[in-house]
């Protein structure tokens, strides 16, 4: 298996859904807690295993537009980050391509933050451990929950549909055919680094076309008004 | 080899303590949305919060708020028992005391039944963001006070009424576009407040259909963010986009005239008789009803006579002499003018007029020529049979950011204009109402006005004027209320003016009050407007040295800005503490095709002395011997708030949960009180939902049997049409009473009677806000709004260790190229000053923003102290408030409440603000201000949540040795 996610910004609102149940699922997870840092001071921060990022972005002659960016580990076929772990932490797993860390073996060297180019990684400073998405390995296997419910906090909850989970091996998965019907993207192809989750731009806007306007305006205006016969 | 999923699960460690955990439903109460949501417990923590994929709000999603209602849980700015003001201490100064519930209740007892004995006016009690209206005005109608309101009169009154006074039901809680069969879809201004998740839930719906979403705002975030287009128009300036939109329409003949004729009042004849006393009112035949000419008989007859033929437009003799038109000969005269053509309204809205033109043309386009039918028979009013129900797909919503100004009622007007000129008000494919919306025109319900001692009101405190008779005026015109609604300054304040209270009460202006009791309102911060001036009137002395407001009572749940300004604090639950009603009695959480209601039960077990807000009216009632709330014997009632909500009944089989009722406890909507009513909606996911039939799910307006059910429900109270009314009557009875052309009461002064006069156009019109009216354009060049950030916003949750994590402080955000000519750098701090104040704020540069418009998100800046927050906060030291900047009255006319002149709703979007960088080397914003001095947490520690223990994944000694 090759499980992963397809984010569209069509409809990405930016309303951080995803990034807080990401939040309440992870820090009670197999990877919590994570440590919340002046949680009620100043410069407050924390890991966030999924952020959302607003862009401006503006083409010549065009209006700029506002593109919300949500960024969680993409779980590469080619994951640098792993490679570089020296103490074996990092892992890309072989039956369903979830790149995890052990968080026994992990010594917060931040060399893996550093290998990966979409920033997806963050160190909980307090503990000195690494962490990232784990694609809800806690939740998408647990065969006590729902069926409908074993999928990551993130799609569980966003409003607009925009995280689809599911089987890229599979041609037949929602996700690989949102990914061929949607055209959907690697982020930094050139990289090699072979992102397995897939971003789906935004949709051309739809075309409505005006209606006909009359070329005499002869029984438009009050004084040309013709009234209909329409029973009340 | 590839594996499955459950041999996947099978090596892996058991994550979750499943035996230890429980899960249980209730409702979101992170903002106003009422999601239902599900929580899972273990050992009274919560491991979970999820959207319940049932319920008929949120289908399973939830926002960012709504996943971060575990901080809010955990927040140290929770009031943990009752207190009141140290003796001695000043008030404002945050030195309190804790004493019991009983100490505390026998204090307010003792004082509200003396107020009660004597003059109940002195009590004025408003609600903030709470969703208890029905109760709270109840508790108030008992008590005997017109003195109540909630906070719509600074939230959205003006979305509310315009669609009261116009198609009988409005946005938001009123109704909703029809995102399963809508093609175009225009949203108006600022919504990221209301709905929450049902708008989201719709755009991904729209996005896949291919159905065209337009946004209309000056700023592009939020949902601006995913618009096909976006319209950057200038604030406040939508009345003139829609009018003149209307324009086109008309002068083109595209609209849909059979809607017109049979479900508008636009065929109705209207009286033209300048000066006269009956100048601009309905013609009415012997039996009362309105009147239309008929083309058939070449007669003038009867509104109801379905024989007729009606002339749309026409301009007639009656037989008694009388000058008649109809209404949309008067609709083609107003907005055929030039004034309203693109190339006019252009200049004021900022928009090109080939765009206005265009957009228009586009919605006439998919009105008339993707018009979608759907096959289902169905009866009007008449008793006449349809085949079928026929659909103009077009859409739209508006909320805050056309209520906001002072023009927000008739440019809510003009929208419902253009909604009915296209035909998509409760069609397939429009604007739905939601039930129990549709009402008549205007809801049957009068504000009081008579007060006695020791005697209920004889009816609710607010109500739905139609005529100067209904003012709520002494025989002077003056005022009799506290906040002013109902009186020649605000005539239509359906939901009060509670942003006027502190500074009326605190001028005796019209009268000083004993006790402000608040809930759940910050009105010592961001919700005033003025908040600086507002905090020293909170304090403010007589000569006597007697605060001007005697005795302010808080009722939180945490320690907001405004606790610090209370005499006696009552600390509420949290939204998982406590029994809850989302009633249809109230605001309701309906479904286009569903009549829904919901509850919340208790989930966690609070661990402080605090009581919900609602135990303590039914408490303070019974202690009161409020006549609802004793019986027989003089004792009270209700034993608390669980058994008044079964056993209350507004008239027989009517509650305020609508399931599960009678005898066999499967009795909806009406039925006895059923005693395992509680436990019937917990087994049901604590929600009941009454869908449809499919006959009901439009043209309820002139749906003879929806209507016939409506009216067993008490929603209605007869089955009559309810005719849109495009032309409003009731608005022209107030300038006939203006023009002294009226037995009733009359306006007391040149400027109520001018102001009457121009605001109260019986068909929608645009004018200038306001405040902007009143100083130099020149001087104060920007127009300054606030946006409602999707994470934060309703959630009152700058204490939320979470969500402050992603916003901690707000900026200014203005247009790079002007920013640039004034010589602002990204991230440097400038002066921003209105007529009224002056605040420091740091800039951020943007493109896709309006660029004479600035803004800021709403609600992030906080008052150092409160929150739970420590003093080097960013909130407080770098966030800021707009507030400051907006007075309360008008510029030039003190005591003239700064909102709409016919709704009184806040008009927070009409400021207008100069800039200019700031060189001081200071990195904080401007006011600062010291706060309390008991500062309930000032944690500068980490926090680390977790609920239970965590299970690692290890990776096997195998992999690590044998994979790279």
């Amino acid at each position: 298996m090759k499980l992963g996610l397809t984010v569209d910004l069509d409809t990405c609102v930016g309303c951080h859904g995803c990034a807080t149940a990401c939040k309440q699922w992870n820090s009670s997870g197999t990877i919590g807690p994570l440590t919340d840092l002046n949680a009620y001071a100043d410069e407050p921060d924390g890991p966030w295993l999924n952020r959302i990022r607003t862009y401006e972005v503006k083409a010549e002659n065009e209006v700029s537009k506002t593109v919300h960016f949500p960024m969680s580990c993409l779980h590469c076929e080619n994951a640098e980050c792993v490679t570089v772990c020296p103490t074996g932490a990092s892992y890309k797993r072989e039956e369903d391509g979830i790149v995890l860390v052990d968080q026994d073996k992990c010594m917060g060297c931040n060399l893996c933050a550093w290998a990966c180019p979409y920033g997806a990684r963050e160190l909980d400073e307090a503990q000195g451990v690494m962490k990232k998405c784990t694609l809800c390995v806690d939740r998408i296997y647990d065969q006590e929950l729902e069926p409908e419910d074993r999928q990551p906090a993130c799609v569980l909850t966003c409003p607009t549909g925009s995280r689809k989970f599911g089987d890229f091996d599979d041609p037949t998965s929602e996700v690989s055919l949102l990914t061929a019907s949607r055209k959907g993207v690697d982020l930094m192809p050139e990289l090699g680094y072979a992102p397995t989750n897939k971003y789906l731009p935004p949709r051309a806007a739809p075309q409505v076309p005006t209606h006909a306007t009359s070329t005499s305006s002869s029984d438009a205006g009050i004084k040309g008004w013709i009234n209909k016969m329409i029973a009340r | 080899m590839p594996q499955s999923p459950a041999d996947i699960a099978a090596k892996l460690p058991r994550f979750e303590n499943h035996a230890e955990q429980e899960t249980h439903f209730t409702t979101c109460y992170m903002c106003a949305c009422r999601c239902g949501i599900k929580v899972t417990t273990e050992n009274e923590q919560i491991r979970f919060i999820q959207g319940n994929r049932n319920h008929p709000v949120n289908k399973g999603v939830l926002c960012g708020k709504g996943n971060a209602g575990i901080m809010k849980q955990n927040s140290p700015a929770k009031l943990k028992h009752p207190m009141r003001r140290k003796s001695g201490s000043e008030r404002g100064s945050g030195e309190f005391e804790a004493i019991s519930w009983d100490e505390a209740l026998d204090i307010l007892t003792k004082r509200l039944k003396n107020i009660r004995d004597t003059d109940p006016k002195k009590l004025a009690f408003f609600t903030g963001r709470d969703q208890m209206q029905a109760l709270t005005g109840l508790w108030a109608s008992q008590f005997g006070t017109i003195n109540w309101a909630a906070h719509g009169g600074f939230c959205s009154v003006n979305m509310a009424s315009a669609g009261l006074y116009t198609t009988g039901h409005s946005f938001w809680e009123f109704g909703d576009p029809d995102w399963d069969n809508t093609r175009y879809f225009m949203l108006w201004g600022v919504a990221e407040d209301h709905a929450s998740n049902p708008i989201k839930i719709g755009l991904e719906k729209l996005k896949k259909r291919g159905a065209k979403f337009v946004a209309i705002n000056p700023v592009r975030t939020g949902y601006q963010a995913i618009a096909d287009e976006w319209i950057a128009i200038k604030p406040g300036t939508d009345g003139i986009f829609a009018l003149s939109m209307v324009h086109v329409l008309l002068r083109e003949r595209l609209i849909d005239e059979e809607f017109l004729v049979r479900y508008t009042n636009a065929p109705q004849l209207i009286i033209q008789n300048p000066g006269g006393n009956n100048d601009g009112l309905v013609h009415r035949d012997q039996d009362g009803n309105p009147t239309l000419w008929c083309q058939s008989s070449e007669q003038v007859t009867s509104a109801l006579n379905t024989d007729a033929n009606p002339a749309l437009v026409g301009e007639y003799t009656t037989d008694d002499g009388v000058l008649v038109k109809t209404a949309m000969s008067l609709i083609l005269e107003s907005y055929l003018d030039e004034q309203y053509a693109p190339e006019q309204a252009a200049k004021v809205c900022g928009i090109d007029a080939a765009d206005i033109e265009r957009l228009a043309l586009e919605m006439a386009h998919v009105a008339f020529k993707e018009t979608i039918e759907i096959k289902t028979p169905w009866v009007d009013w008449a008793g006449r049979e349809h085949e079928s129900f026929i659909g103009r797909p077009v859409s739209m919503h508006a909320m805050r950011g056309v209520s906001a100004h002072s023009n927000g009622f008739q440019t809510c007007r003009g929208i419902h204009l253009l909604q009915a000129l296209l035909g998509t008000v409760d069609c397939p494919g429009g604007h739905l109402a939601k039930p129990p919306y549709p009402k008549h025109i205007a809801p049957p319900i009068k504000p009081a006005k008579a007060m006695a001692p020791n005697t209920p009101l004889n009816s609710p405190p607010l109500g739905f004027p139609t005529s100067p008779d209904d003012l709520v005026i002494d025989d002077d015109g003056n005022p009799l209320r506290i906040d002013k609604a109902y009186s020649w300054d605000a005539p239509l304040a359906n939901h009060g003016l509670m942003h006027m209270v502190i500074k009326n009460a605190v001028n005796a202006d019209p009268y000083p009050i004993d006790t402000l009791i608040l809930f759940m309102a910050n009105m010592a911060w961001n919700s005033s407007m003025n908040t600086a001036q507002t905090m020293e009137m909170l304090k403010a002395k007589n000569d006597d040295g007697e605060y001007k407001i005697p005795f302010i009572v808080c009722s939180d749940a945490f320690h907001s800005e405004t606790v610090d300004f209370a005499d006696l604090i009552l600390p509420d639950t949290t939204y998982l503490e406590r029994y809850d009603t989302i009633s249809i009695l109230d605001r309701p959480i309906s479904e286009a095709h569903m009549a829904c209601d919901a509850i919340r039960q208790p989930i966690i077990n609070p661990d402080r002395d605090v009581r919900p807000w609602q135990e303590v009216l039914i408490d303070l009632a019974g202690r009161l011997k409020f006549p609802q709330f004793t019986n027989d014997e003089g004792k009270p009632r209700y034993e608390g708030y669980e058994d008044f909500i079964v056993n209350y009944e507004k008239s027989p089989g009517i509650g305020f949960l609508a399931g599960w009722r009678g005898d066999n406890q499967n009795d909806h909507l009406l039925g006895e009180p059923n005693p395992e009513q509680w436990e019937r909606y917990k087994e049901n996911e604590c929600f009941f939902e009454f869908e449809f039939p499919d006959n009901f799910k439009y043209f309820r307006h002139a749906n003879k049997e929806y209507l016939e059910f409506a009216q067993s429900l008490g929603w209605v109270n007869c089955t009559d049409q309810i005719v849109i009314e495009l032309y409003s009557e009731k608005l022209q009875s107030f300038r006939l009473a203006a023009l002294g052309q009226s037995d009733g009461p009359q306006p007391q002064t040149q400027a109520q009677r001018d102001r009457i006069l121009r605001y109260f156009e019986p068909l929608p019109i645009y004018y200038q806000p306001l405040e902007q009216q009143e100083i130099t354009k020149d001087e104060y060049p920007f127009f300054a709004i606030t946006q409602r950030p999707m994470h934060m916003y309703h959630s009152w949750d700058s204490q939320n260790s979470w969500l402050r994590q992603i916003t901690s402080h707000n900026y200014l955000y203005m247009s790079e190229s002007k920013a640039l000519e004034l010589g602002i750098a990204d991230l440097g701090w400038v002066w921003v000053e209105s007529h009224n104040a002056k605040i420091r704020a740091q800039v951020k540069h943007m493109q896709g923003v309006q660029a004479d418009t600035v803004w800021t998100w709403n609600a992030i800046g906080k008052r150092k102290g409160n929150w739970g927050l420590s003093k080097d906060a960013p909130e407080s030291n770098k966030g800021f408030l707009l507030n400051h900047l907006i007075s309360e009255s008008l510029p030039k006319q003190d005591g003239i409440t700064n909102s709409d002149p016919i709704t009184g709703q806040a008009a927070w979007y009409d400021l207008k603000v100069k800039i200019t960088p700031c060189y001081e080397k200071d990195d904080k914003s401007w006011p600062q201000f010291e706060g309390t001095k008991n500062p309930m947490t000032a944690s500068t520690q980490d926090q680390s949540y977790q609920c239970g223990e965590s299970v690692n994944l290890k990776r096997s000694l195998k992999d690590s040795l044998f994979k790279k």
